[in-house]
């Protein structure tokens, strides 16, 4: 076998292992019991599961290195923005935890928030009826 | 060899799509709809860029990279919108 060759099935191979990480990101999507566990599953594997194929395409077409690169670059920096938006939707619009959830830190800082602004209005009232 | 591989992995990508296109239909809030599309829109990405290995041709990456942008693009704006309204 030329080394051409043996590149070509060690490229496949890599790009099949990424889509076992893309099937797998969906099957977490399916099974995980919460909106903000989907958002964990889906999105962590579905980048290397892409990043992984795009990876075993340049072992096979070692020209299209260029382009296969700017694409691996687009996942890897728009995937976490979009996956962190849409945590952010799902919050503030009070998307239900599950039941067995124990920590919510992000409660705790906007009570905390509350508070101090109900605080602070309070002492502006009573400055102005001084 | 390597077109048997690739096709093995185009197999396994489209049920990967059909298992979050579930998620997709199911999902109990707008919230779930959109993760759902999140992910199947990156997933289809990687097999765009399957297709353009099986047909040999160059170009049809660039057509990945423009439905990255559109599906990002997409996510983002839905998002605002659950968010604050347009």
């Amino acid at each position: 076998m030329s080394e051409n060759n043996w590149n070509e099935i060690i490229g496949g191979f890599i790009a099949i292992g990424g889509s076992l990480f893309l099937l797998l990101g969906s099957i977490g999507l399916v099974r995980m019991p919460d909106a903000y566990n989907r958002i964990q599953a889906g999105t962590k594997a579905s980048t290397l599961g892409t990043i992984l194929s795009l990876t075993g395409i340049i072992f096979i077409f070692p020209d299209w290195f260029g382009k296969l690169l700017l694409l691996i670059l687009f996942v890897l920096i728009t995937n976490p923005v979009s996956s962190h938006v849409l945590a952010r939707a799902a919050y503030y619009t009070k998307v239900p935890l599950t039941g067995i959830t124990k920590v919510d830190k992000l409660k705790e800082t906007l009570e905390v928030e509350e508070s101090r602004k109900a605080h602070l209005k309070k002492v502006r009232i009573q400055k102005e009826e001084e | 060899m390597a077109n048997t591989l690739i096709f093995i992995a185009i197999s396994i990508t489209l049920l990967s799509l059909l298992i979050s296109l579930y998620r997709f239909i199911a999902g109990p809030e707008k919230a779930n709809r959109i993760i759902a599309f999140d992910v199947m829109s990156v997933s289809t990405i990687a097999l765009i860029a399957f297709i353009s290995v099986l047909n040999k041709r160059i170009i049809y990456l660039d057509v990945a990279l423009i439905y990255g942008i559109l599906g990002f693009i997409g996510v983002l704006i839905i998002a605002r919108y659950i968010e604050k309204g347009l």
